[in-house]
């Protein structure tokens, strides 16, 4: 974003707080938090049109029965790589930028507290990318196993495995590092008289957030570690022929994997939960349970992973206290969602664009929530595992949940990173064509799943025709509005009218009350004073 | 930043590496973990012994006619049979033999799938040794004969009298 180091120095005069480096040195140099957030955002946005165009190519296939475009190994190779990507390289890199830019300027610190580190975070993940793509080129081509990465298939692959595997490995590594970068930061470098229950909830839900990566991720690293050793060194973890259990890769990559869905999902309450406020002109409601209830989240989701798997042969004990322990998550949850109508409820409200995307995701993840509960129940999950159904609501929590919460995030602070304001009415428009787009592509894929019709195939029977057709238009539209979002940011920090010094009348936390809009490149060297 | 301040920090990032490299190791903790809680708990029906022994005697009260099919799904392998049909008593330890060989002049690896007619008598085919558990590599032009060695289990519904065993291979791409 050349707009914020173009109003730097014109304020300044000078270049030397770029460590004395221009052009692209300057991007692979920088240890600045802004810089930094700036490129995770680039890359994630990137990230996304990639594994996007790999979904379009996905529902290219699928816009009616038969095989057309692409044999049916590429095709699994396409939805293997546009899960890894978005997950990986689009929504989490996506939020860590937001972390970045934000969580120094809310808590008055002069920056993140392992500067070098987080340069070093952040470049790992371009060569993790670009492992991922080049799997594509490999004899065999890219894994056509699933995001899961399930064994035994993950065993029989060519070397595009090997590439995968290295590739989440770097993924985990950047995570885990900036992670312990965020802990580090927001329990150490916060300005005297911020207490850790004064902090904006964005702060909250990221310090829970990176708590569950340090936790988590390791025992991803670990999982494709142990498919690694299987495929080369002869171990028999997973390989039935050498007494390993494939099974047990399930648990333990679902170990990892539900922390997940909340290491996703919980950063986008916290971008959710100052957005909110902002446009109800009241503060959150409920604060001390909003944060009490992150933290329940967070501990459940360690206690809940098999609901993944209900259909492997597992006994009607385990199955009960999974589906139990999944059901008690819709609590915490509801206590979030209630917050934030409650926010809303009597608040002087107005709609511009991040205050349209937040209400959407309310709207949307509440619904992705409910489908949740259904698919929690393990007599209806064992009728709906692996259909449309769990499509539709994943993608429900995933691309309404978060991408939205990211949507909202972006137009919510875009005017305070580059001292200029979005175009409102193509904001708006990106936001109800993004609505009616993805509910096209998805709302219909419940109907399909509830129909019988299984996920990861490229070929179905006639009868789910109709609704395959509506979501694949909608993908089409969904994708292209897209575009309409590169344009509104550039054109904002291009020619953007200059924005006021607080934009949004009902933000509150400190970068809005205590530094001018654009942020300088430098903020609270010395620590803010606070009341 | 003051030294004070950087010092707290490297103790944090030193704390948190070591519950990084602690949950890496859990990891692969997890994997005797569960087969303990299994046994623990019996949660696992899959590894409890069943209750009664089999009866293993061989049926010769009754015959079965086993037919061998084979196919190779857009490869450029021939397969087939030794023997196309043989007969067969419950309970009795069979062997056939399949012969493979490798037409296109480079090296090819292929995975046997399995299928049966009737589908349902397939679970009473209790497979000992077989070509299609593993991947066959063949070099150019080989020519390889692969076993099957299989029971049939007694508890065969007595309408079947037929079964067709189906084998076709399926290229493992990216494997040469």
């Amino acid at each position: 974003m050349s707009a914020v180091i173009d109003s730097h120095g014109h304020d300044h005069g000078h270049h030397d707080h770029h460590g004395g480096y221009s052009g692209l040195m300057r991007w692979i140099t920088t240890t600045n938090h802004k810089d930094i957030g700036t490129l995770y955002l680039w890359f994630s946005f990137t990230m996304f049109m990639v594994g996007g165009v790999m979904a379009l190519a996905i529902r290219l296939e699928l816009f009616q029965p038969g095989i057309q475009f692409f044999n049916p190994d590429l095709f699994n190779q396409f939805i293997t790589m546009h899960g890894l990507i978005m997950v990986f390289g689009a929504i989490m890199p996506a939020f860590v930028g937001f972390a970045n830019w934000q969580i120094p300027m809310m808590i008055g610190a002069p920056d993140m507290a392992f500067a070098r580190l987080n340069n070093w975070s952040f470049w790992l993940l371009p060569f993790a990318a670009s492992l991922l793509i080049i799997s594509f080129f490999t004899p065999g081509g890219a894994p056509g196993v699933g995001w899961t990465l399930y064994a035994p298939l993950t065993v029989q692959m060519g070397v595009g495995m090997d590439l995968t595997i290295f590739a989440v490995h770097l993924l985990g590594m950047s995570s885990i590092l900036g992670s312990i970068n965020i802990i580090t930061t927001i329990l150490n470098m916060r300005a005297p008289g911020m207490t850790l229950m004064r902090m904006p909830l964005f702060c909250w839900t990221w310090l829970i957030t990176a708590y569950l990566l340090v936790a988590a991720m390791p025992v991803l690293a670990g999982a494709v570690t142990m498919s690694l050793t299987d495929r080369h060194f002869g171990t028999s973890f997973f390989n039935a022929a050498g007494g390993g259990d494939p099974v047990l890769y399930q648990h333990i990559f679902w170990f990892f994997g539900h922390p997940e869905v909340y290491i996703i999902a919980l950063p986008a309450f916290g971008v959710v939960s100052q957005v909110i406020p902002a446009f109800s002109r009241k503060p959150l409601f409920g604060y001390a349970s909003m944060v009490y209830a992150t933290s329940a989240i967070a501990i459940l989701s360690f206690i809940v992973w098999a609901h993944h798997m209900y259909t492997v042969g597992m006994p009607v004990t385990g199955q009960l206290f999974f589906m139990y322990a999944t059901t008690l998550i819709a609590v915490p949850t509801g206590v979030k969602v209630f917050n934030w109508v409650a926010t809303m409820w009597k608040g002087s409200l107005t709609f511009e664009t991040p205050m349209l995307f937040a209400i959407g995701f309310l709207f949307l993840f509440t619904l992705g929530g409910f489908t949740g509960l259904v698919l929690s129940l393990v007599p209806i999950d064992i009728q709906l595992h692996d259909t449309y159904y769990v499509v539709a609501h994943f993608h429900y929590v995933m691309v309404a949940g978060a991408l939205f919460a990211a949507f909202a995030g972006v137009y919510f602070w875009l005017p305070k990173w580059t001292g200029r304001m979005y175009d409102e009415t193509l904001g708006k428009v990106h936001f109800w064509l993004t609505m009616i787009f993805f509910n096209m592509i998805f709302f219909v894929q419940h109907f399909l799943g509830l129909a019988g019709m299984p996920r990861r195939i490229p070929d179905y029977p006639l009868i789910f025709e109709t609704w395959n057709k509506i979501s694949s238009i909608g993908a089409f539209g969904f994708g292209l509005t897209q575009l309409l979002f590169l344009y509104i940011v550039l054109k904002a920090i291009r020619s953007g009218e200059k924005a006021p010094e607080k934009p949004w009348d009902g933000a509150d936390s400190l970068e809005w009350t205590h530094l001018p809009t654009p942020a300088p490149y430098h903020s609270f060297e010395n620590p803010p004073v606070l009341k | 930043m003051n030294a004070q301040q950087a010092l707290g920090n490297r103790r944090m990032l030193t704390r948190l590496s070591i519950v990084a490299m602690a949950m890496f190791g859990f990891g692969f903790a997890l994997v005797p973990f569960y087969d303990h809680i299994c046994r623990a708990l019996g949660v696992n029906s899959m590894v409890e012994k069943s209750e009664s022994p089999a009866d293993t005697r061989v049926d010769l009260a009754r015959t079965v006619t086993i037919e061998l099919d084979a196919n190779a799904h857009g490869m450029p392998w021939r397969f087939q049979p030794t023997v196309r049909h043989l007969e067969v008593h419950p309970g009795e330890l069979v062997h056939v033999e399949y012969e493979v060989a490798n037409a296109r002049g480079a090296p090819m690896t292929g995975q046997a799938v399995v299928s049966y007619g009737p589908a349902l008598a397939g679970r009473y085919v209790k497979k000992l040794d077989c070509f299609c558990f593993t991947q066959q590599t063949l070099a150019a032009g080989e020519t390889r004969r692969m076993p099957v060695t299989f029971v049939l289990d007694a508890g065969l519904p007595a309408e079947i009298n037929t079964l067709t065993l189906s084998y076709t291979f399926f290229e493992v791409a990216g494997r040469s």
